[in-house]
């Protein structure tokens, strides 16, 4: 192994009295990976941050140990001056961050963001600069690399913007590339080509790069050797094929258990369910205006001529990829957005045409759970009011009832009856998602939507969510529309799969035929770029697969499901 | 982008129909002007003489189109007072306002911006706290008490500054202050809330990992994101002070502007003057608003595409 790039020895650091990061060391080699996994709360973005010592900016400081950059003359990072920190900085080590939605700058165009790194760091003229980052893009395989120099932020899409990110960090050829969870906020699918991306960049300049993930695929694919972290210290480090073949560390494996695998198998489906939900035809268009005087245009077809049916006790999984149409047809069913055309049954009961006070006895039968725990609790409220308030909405529990009703609700979601007294802020991520299922089992209705309940939350926390759903689903014969972008967890709780893409269904059938033996072609790219957590599966640099045409389909007339096998739908596609 | 700004010049177009519609019935439901300007002692065949003269027996749907037709030829009718053309006083009087209001503008931005910077950026020094107190009591006396109180320091005890007019560059000097100050807080007070606002996102962090300078990171990046939110309210702010602002200032400096003469010939009572004043102080605060609408869609490519 050649000589590390970075070491870094004993780093501690504090957010005021608390230790976030607890005395780690260990050290990068040149042209090395190094994955440093951990869940939320582990200290890996705050030893990250650290190591460009910005993490001063976020109310951090280090209080003890060294980072050295390797280089004549080595370079203690701990305690560089900030004008030559500076010149480290997007120069020689390079950080790429999470959200590429908020990390480019959205009011300056991409290429005067590009173009900025090299009038900084290596002299050129701004004209040199633009040249230099139409290269970076076409390097990072942008298309059109001279027209996007000239485009905002907000006129990419989420992977684009990434790799814009991307060629800003590399345009000096760093000697170490910083990712802190680059490919989290990405479909499965692009999320694969980034990954590809780094990966060949990474052969070309020969850097290093800290790979920082919660992700053991993306540590699978990704890393030569790995740190895995917990509570500010490192519990294991060792050679990636190592760790997974025989993690020593009790973290380490527990870790690994709750990663979700695909193929860990599904519900059986269940034989003729009575139906609680029926959506027939469903269509969601979403006008855009247009013109001089604003006119209606015709606007975008968000759902297309869905249809599909759920049955008492069963969990029918929703796939796709952002920007499918996946939780606007969440709304539509539930009308909290108004379907286009189309009919839709709970409960046996048609709530098309439903308005105002009519609608109530649907809100009780169906709830909804939504992504983020934290923006769906009013802070203001303690539990005690926030989970019983569709009860009490719905007239099913009087004030004196309120908070008895509460306690029986936070003990069914595995929290502490004392818990009804506190507020939102104190608890966790998985506890507040405990807390809204909670809210939504107040009015005991037969049907939840969940729109990604667990993808903000922690691989081990979601474990126990889903357990949480599916306890229920035993109990109560609960049905469950489950929508999320990660297969491997809509697996493990599905009993039917239905994937989504441009707005329509394009295949639907029991879990395990739809997984094991896709029809449709977006199914079989979507499986395809799901990464497994085995490195021995890693895909030894292959490309990802042409992109298909824009996820927004011509608005012909959709070809009607037809059924490939015993209730295994598929779209037909044009040859 | 062009689209965005022939859809607020239409806007711009539309809201001063309005209000020149609004203005003329306005003035009609207040009766029969004759009664108003010519007083009593008036016989009725006299009066029916004189409302003939003026147009005013026509029905009011014609003395409407009448109204528009002057407005577009430009006539805007003959001052009672001064037996001039009201357009014609109407113009010697915008010069000076538009003077006042560009400097009032110039002396906000100037102190308003780099103050509510520095509090942002300072925000848990002794500077910040100082910045924010005297924003706060800058907010709380309102521009006619601060026009006073300079005009009894600085004209009658130490005679320093002149007081009536506008001849001299130091005839600027008090009214435009008086004009600033409640602005001055308010903007501050915001700039500040908007680079705060700033400098937690997620783009600022990607501009220091670069490896920018810290003042490029936060007057390049930092300032022309605030800069969208800064600009936004400063059109409203501009348009409040052209309405409203001069009124009070003009009247109490004897500043030979649109506030002085709207006051004077409401007293007076020269209606046709009042009634294209009004007119021009509703054109300059909708010509602000399209300008800075537009300039706001030129500052942030979001609202250039949402508009179409």
């Amino acid at each position: 192994m050649s000589l590390p790039v970075l070491s870094i020895r004993d780093l501690k650091v504090r957010f005021g009295a608390h230790e976030a990061v607890k005395g780690i060391s260990f050290d990068i080699a040149a042209g090395e990976t190094l994955a440093l996994v951990g869940e939320s709360g582990s200290g890996k973005s705050a030893t990250a941050l650290s190591i460009l010592r910005l993490i001063e900016r976020e109310g951090g400081r280090i209080a003890g140990g060294s980072i050295t950059l390797s280089g004549t003359p080595p370079l203690e990072l701990t305690s560089l001056p900030e004008p030559a920190l500076q010149r480290v900085r997007g120069n020689r080590i390079s950080m790429i961050f999470q959200e590429p939605m908020t990390s480019l700058n959205p009011v300056m165009n991409v290429g005067s963001q590009l173009a900025e790194v090299f009038v900084r760091h290596q002299a050129m003229t701004h004209r040199q600069a633009l040249e230099a980052a139409r290269a970076g893009l076409e390097k990072v395989r942008i298309p059109d690399p001279a027209r996007r120099l000239g485009q905002y932020p907000h006129e990419l899409s989420g992977g684009l913007r990434q790799r814009v990110m991307i060629a800003m960090a590399l345009a000096c050829r760093p000697e170490l590339l910083i990712a802190d969870e680059p490919s989290t906020a990405l479909d499965v699918t692009t999320q694969a080509e980034i990954l590809h991306l780094i990966r060949a960049l990474q052969a070309d300049i020969g850097m290093a790069v800290l790979f920082i993930t919660h992700d053991m695929g993306v540590v699978a694919e990704m890393a030569d050797h790995v740190v895995v972290m917990k509570h500010g210290q490192v519990v294991e480090e060792a050679a990636a094929a190592t760790l997974f073949a025989r993690p020593c560390a009790d973290y380490s494996r527990r870790l690994m258990a709750a990663t979700p695998r695909l193929g860990a198998g599904s519900p059986a489906p269940i034989p003729r369910p009575e139906p609680v939900l029926e959506v027939r035809n469903l269509s969601t268009r979403f006008a855009s205006r247009q013109g001089l005087f604003n006119r209606k245009g015709a606007g975008v077809l968000a759902v297309r001529d869905v249809s599909l049916t759920l049955g008492r006790g069963e969990t029918l999984g929703l796939v796709g990829e952002s920007g499918c149409g996946k939780s606007t047809l969440a709304r539509s069913i539930l009308r909290l957005i108004e379907p286009s055309a189309g009919e839709v049954r709970i409960m046996g009961a048609d709530i098309t045409a439903l308005t105002g006070e009519a609608l109530r006895p649907m809100r009780r039968a169906a709830q909804m759970i939504f992504q983020d725990p934290y923006a769906s609790l009013n802070p203001r409220h303690a539990v005690r009011d926030l989970v019983t308030e569709p009860a009490r909405l719905h007239g099913l529990a009087s004030a004196a009832d309120r908070r008895d009703l509460a306690v029986s609700l936070v003990e069914r979601v595995g929290l502490e009856a004392d818990a009804v007294d506190r507020f939102p802020h104190q608890f966790s991520g998985g506890q507040r998602q405990r807390l809204c299922i909670a809210r939504a089992l107040s009015v005991r209705p037969g049907l939840i939507i969940a729109d990604e309940p667990v993808s903000a939350l922690d691989v081990s926390i979601a474990r126990q969510v889903t357990d949480l759903m599916l306890d229920l689903q035993r109990a109560d014969d609960m049905s469950f529309l489950f929508i999320s972008h990660d297969i491997a967890v809509v697996e493990r709780v599905s009993h039917r799969i239905a994937v989504m893409y441009g707005g329509q269904i394009v295949e639907m059938g029991p879990s395990q035929q739809v997984l094991r033996n896709p029809r449709h072609s977006y199914t079989r790219r979507l499986l395809a770029a799901v990464l497994s957590p085995d490195p021995a599966r890693r895909r030894a640099g292959a490309a990802p697969g042409a992109p298909l045409p824009g996820a927004r389909a011509p608005e012909a007339e959709p070809a009607a499901l037809h059924e490939a096998a015993p209730g295994h739908f598929v779209r037909p596609e044009a040859a | 982008m062009i689209m965005f700004a022939l859809r607020t010049v239409l806007k711009m177009a539309i809201t001063l129909f309005v209000i020149i519609t609004l203005v003329f019935f306005a003035t009609r439901l207040s009766g029969n002007p004759i009664d108003i300007v010519v007083g009593e002692g008036l016989t009725q065949e006299d009066r029916a003489v004189l409302t003939a003269y003026f147009g005013l027996d026509a029905p009011v749907w014609e003395q409407y189109l009448r109204y528009l037709r002057s407005i577009l030829a430009g006539e805007f009718g003959i001052s009672f007072l001064e037996r001039r053309p009201v357009s014609q006083i109407v113009a010697e009087r915008i010069g000076p306002s538009l003077q006042l209001l560009a400097s009032s503008l110039a002396l906000t931005l100037a102190v308003a911006v780099p103050l509510g910077i520095a509090a942002a950026l300072y925000r848990k020094s002794w500077i910040g706290s100082a910045v924010m107190i005297v924003a706060f009591l800058g907010y709380a006396v309102p521009n006619f008490v601060l026009a006073i109180f300079m005009i009894l320091i600085f004209a009658f005890t130490l005679n320093w500054l002149p007081v009536v007019g506008n001849g001299s560059p130091w005839h600027f000097v008090m009214p435009t202050i008086a004009m600033s100050g409640v602005l001055i807080a308010a903007l501050t007070r915001f700039t500040r809330n908007a680079m705060l606002d700033v400098l937690g996102q997620d783009y600022m962090r990607t501009a220091r990992a670069k490896g920018l300078p810290e003042h490029v990171v936060i007057f390049k990046h930092g300032l022309k994101n605030a800069g969208v939110t800064i600009l936004s309210v400063l059109g409203l702010q501009i348009a409040g002070m052209a309405a409203s602002g001069n009124v009070v200032i003009e009247a109490i400096f004897s500043w030979p502007g649109i506030g002085d003469l709207l006051v004077r010939s409401a007293i007076m009572r020269d209606y046709p003057v009042l009634q294209f004043g009004v007119i021009s102080v509703a054109l300059a605060v909708v010509v602000i608003n399209a300008v800075v609408d537009i300039a706001y869609a030129w500052a942030d490519p979001r609202i250039r595409l949402a508009g179409g």
